[in-house]
């Protein structure tokens, strides 16, 4: 049970433990720090009290050795905590390659989540203990920042560009999720709560699905963007050819590839990739095609992108297999 | 002068009305309004800056008042986040900015480097009137609905999404600055041409040093505030898209412009506080401070460095992992000439003549304060840490212990060391040291337990929070009403020790320093004739050795 009157918040990520080891490192150097002063401010301002108003000490000029050594000791004890830090932080941005991938959108004033296998949720997220889970977020509107105090993880939700973050929960039970970017009149209301299940209650809840208030099941992102694929257009120039002419390079086994561009760079078909070749394409072209793609700012949302990208990821999978789309457009 | 001679002409001190002197050379309105007296027109801001600084104090009240019960039950989330808004706005950029320089430093960087006056006294009542409109500007804003962007604008939500007067609040953050930069450029001029002989820039008082340093960052630093400011202006009223990805800008820009200002400025708010925690801790210990260079140039370090470690305000606003790295390094490298002042002075001490008059208390008060915010900065500097705590209370509680517990200790500090300067008349020592010691306590009760609700997860700028942080926010405004009071303690005494405080001498504190030379209250001239300086500061030599 959680004491009344916490003074450290519950960890229940993989991370937690690492994070608060290096808080309480701090804490120790902070008291050993604050602890020296005080003790020598005191001591001093004691021994040497002004005892007759003539009192006139003898001066004295510094002592450089004394400065070295208080210029030294706290610049290495610094840099250590800087490296400490510094690969937590490694760790924190960088998520595992076997991460379940979910979406987070963030509105004024609340969040909405698609789970890969057609759940929609809003304000809160149901995720299994022991899995890792990688959150790719963006914006409607303004800045929001996605906050679970009990994981340690938090990262700025941003209009226009996706952000990420992960976590691997190890404890279930149900926990925080706060907006932490000043986003408007309602910011202390846009929370949420993110429900950790054991591995056999999730299954049970995505089985289950609209069980539990705030779930809507739906198709599967991917699903829906092999629609759109479709309805947009896009299945034109980039899954087949125009009077002979192949306009737009092929998508399948895309995601995750390095790519070629037209100026010699090489980027990696990543998500963001995804998202700003389709709405800025003349951004990057791809070595060996004409800048023919029309923009598609302004005509799909946020979620349809995000849909999108999930069925052009599932190409991936696919071509390793059969050298076939997994979901027919 | 040998300070035998001071003591023996002020053993009978004369009462300020029996002598001309910058106060009662002429009166009336017009002959403040347009005086162009460095004196004046440091009481003038002393005047502005403490009605900014209660009207500030009232936001805060509200805001803790709300913070008493979880739900947000004492005014609407809309007031709420204009309440922080104003109070942000108010208390950094109309009371801690122009704080300790616009009131100290006017006063004193002339009479301590041994001049008449600052080196454009014009453009020095120019920057009072500056800062007025701008404080006209803003308070209008507030009166006609108020702003409710934070006082960081971040965008686009101050661009597009926010419905209140972020336009006439622009306008008056951006005259303001204006003020900022000429105080500056007129500090440096001085300084740099006006010093009396023999007054090296080695023989210089710290204080100097730190007014030097912050008029750095004033002239670099200000002018880029203002250029952000004019563009969140530009995309809000034109929708030219800077910062908006709808108008195809970039919004995580402006963090980096705002910041690149407003890292800068915190040290635009301690440094200067770092330069009287040196005069007084000096004075009060009878001795030299130790390592006068270090401590000289640590103040130029804090300068320089401070322009480069803006980017530790984005480690999670998608900036890329190394970028992070470099500036979190050198965040860390920051820390580090704020360490070896801390060390320094309390080195001084050291074999001092220490006494426990006000002004002592409040350098006592700011060096376990400065410390315990200095120390919680590297908790935020530290990358993988600071994701979990940035933008919550522990931010909040690590800002206010660098610009509560060590800008306004050394503010407070610095006002009762040279109040005998300024008004003639001392004001009284048991009532001072008990409105020090009850900010001290209701400071700390107020922020300390902001410490453990940040690690617990409460975010900053929330008007409504989960119940379970309730404890630790009671706490927190029981604090705030010790503090509330404490602040209020020495606004009675002043005012009150202008007609009735014992009359001061020249130099009540026995104090080196030129300043202190001349009669208090000075005349407008300063000095009757230009002093020669052939000592280095804080020439506390035995007394022997002077007689002798």
């Amino acid at each position: 049970m959680r004491p009344e009157f916490p003074l450290f918040p519950e960890q229940a990520s993989t991370v937690a433990a690492h994070v608060d080891a290096l808080y309480y490192f701090l804490i120790g150097v902070s008291l050993f720090f604050a602890t020296l002063i005080f003790l020598l401010v005191v001591s001093f301002a004691i021994k040497y009290r002004r005892r007759s108003e003539d009192e006139r000490p003898q001066p004295i000029h510094g002592d450089l050795r004394l400065e070295l050594v208080w210029t030294i000791i706290p610049l290495g004890i610094a840099m250590l905590i800087f490296v400490w830090g510094a690969n937590l932080y490694f760790t924190l941005s960088s998520p595992p390659s076997d991460a379940l991938n979910l979406y987070v959108v963030g509105k004024q004033w609340m969040w909405k989540i698609q789970h890969p296998t057609g759940q929609r949720e809003i304000n809160q997220l149901h995720v299994p203990v022991g899995q890792p889970v990688k959150l790719t977020m963006t914006s409607e509107d303004v800045i929001h920042s996605f906050f679970v105090p009990a994981f340690r993880i938090k990262m700025d939700v941003v209009p226009g560009r996706y952000t990420t973050t992960w976590f691997e929960a190890t404890k279930a039970g149900e926990y925080h999720l706060f907006c932490t970017e000043y986003c408007g009149t309602n910011h202390s209301r846009m929370i949420g709560r993110v429900v950790v299940m054991e591995p056999v209650q999730y299954e049970q809840w995505l089985q289950s699905g609209n069980g539990t208030g705030g779930v809507a099941v739906g198709e599967a992102p991917m699903v829906v963007g092999a629609r759109l694929f479709k309805e947009q257009r896009c299945v034109t120039c980039h899954a087949g050819s125009v009077g002979g002419l192949v306009l737009g390079p092929s998508l399948a086994g895309l995601f995750g590839k390095a790519v070629q561009l037209q100026t010699g760079e090489t980027v990696t078909a990543d998500e963001s990739y995804l998202r700003e070749s389709i709405l800025n394409p003349t951004a990057k072209i791809v070595a060996g095609y004409q800048p023919l793609m029309p923009t598609y700012q302004g005509q799909i949302s946020e979620d349809e992108l995000f849909q999108l990208i999930a069925y052009i990821r599932s190409l991936e999978q696919a071509t390793e297999t059969t050298g076939e789309a997994k979901v027919e457009p | 002068m040998s300070t035998a001679a001071i003591e023996a002409r002020d053993v009978f001190p004369t009462p300020p009305e029996s002598r001309e002197h910058y106060l009662n050379v002429n009166y009336g309105v017009r002959s403040w309004l347009l005086t162009i007296d460095h004196k004046r027109i440091a009481l003038l801001y002393l005047a502005s800056i403490t009605l900014f600084f209660f009207l500030g104090g009232f936001f805060a009240v509200l805001i803790r008042l709300e913070l008493l019960t979880p739900a947000g039950d004492l005014v609407e989330s809309e007031t709420y986040n204009k309440l922080f808004t104003m109070h942000g706005l108010i208390m950094i950029f109309f009371f801690l900015v122009p704080s300790i320089p616009a009131v100290l430093g006017n006063f004193l960087v002339p009479m301590m480097i041994g001049a008449r006056d600052l080196a454009f006294p014009r453009l020095n009542l120019l920057s009072w009137y500056i800062y007025t409109i701008g404080g006209v500007f803003t308070l209008c804003a507030a009166v006609f609905g108020g702003v409710d962007t934070g006082w960081t604008f971040y965008t686009p939500y101050s661009t597009t999404y926010a419905n209140s007067n972020v336009m006439l609040t622009a306008v008056g953050v951006f005259i303001t600055g204006f003020s900022s930069i000429l105080t500056g450029l007129n500090f440096i001029v001085t300084i740099h041409t006006m010093r009396a002989p023999g007054l090296t820039w080695f023989r210089l008082p710290l204080f100097i040093w730190a007014h030097y340093a912050t008029s750095l960052i004033m002239i670099l630093g200000t002018p880029v505030l203002a250029i952000s400011i004019l563009l969140v202006a530009l995309e809000r009223a034109l929708h030219i898209g800077i910062f908006d990805p709808a108008l195809g800008g970039d919004p995580v820009l402006f963090q980096h412009l705002f910041w690149f200002y407003s890292h800068p400025a915190v040290y635009i708010m301690i440094l200067p506080a770092m330069g009287v925690m040196s005069e007084i801790i000096a004075c009060f210990s009878r001795k030299r401070v130790f390592g006068y260079n270090f401590v000289a140039f640590s103040s130029v370090a804090i300068a320089v460095l401070g322009f480069f470690v803006w980017g530790h305000h984005l480690f999670v606003s998608s900036q890329s992992v190394y970028a992070g790295l470099v500036f979190s390094v050198l965040s860390f490298l920051v820390a580090i000439p704020s360490a070896i002042k801390v060390f320094n002075w309390t080195a001084t001490l050291y074999k001092g003549s220490v006494s426990y008059q006000t002004p002592m208390l409040y350098a006592f008060g700011f060096i376990g304060l400065f410390t315990i915010g200095g120390l919680t900065g590297l908790f935020l500097a530290s990358l993988g840490l600071d994701v979990h705590v940035h933008d919550t209370y522990f931010v909040v509680a690590h800002f206010h212990y660098i610009m509560v517990g060590g800008a306004i200790m050394g503010y407070l500090g610095g006002v009762h060391f040279w109040w005998p300067k300024m008004t003639g008349r001392m004001y009284p020592e048991v009532w001072a040291r008990l409105g020090a010691l009850i900010i001290f306590i209701g400071f700390n009760l107020t922020f300390f337990p902001q410490f453990v609700l940040g690690y617990l997860g409460m975010p900053r700028r929330y008007h409504a929070y989960p119940p379970e942080f309730q404890i630790l926010n009671v706490m927190s405004s029981a604090g705030a009403s010790i503090l509330g009071v404490g602040y209020l303690i020495p606004m009675i005494y002043f005012l009150w020790s202008l007609r009735y405080g014992a009359v001061a001498s020249a130099n009540p504190w026995q104090a080196t320093g030129l300043e202190w030379q001349t009669p208090s209250p000075p005349p407008t001239e300063n000095f009757a004739s230009t002093p020669r300086v052939t000592e280095e500061a804080y020439d506390y030599a035995p007394l022997e050795a002077k007689v002798a």
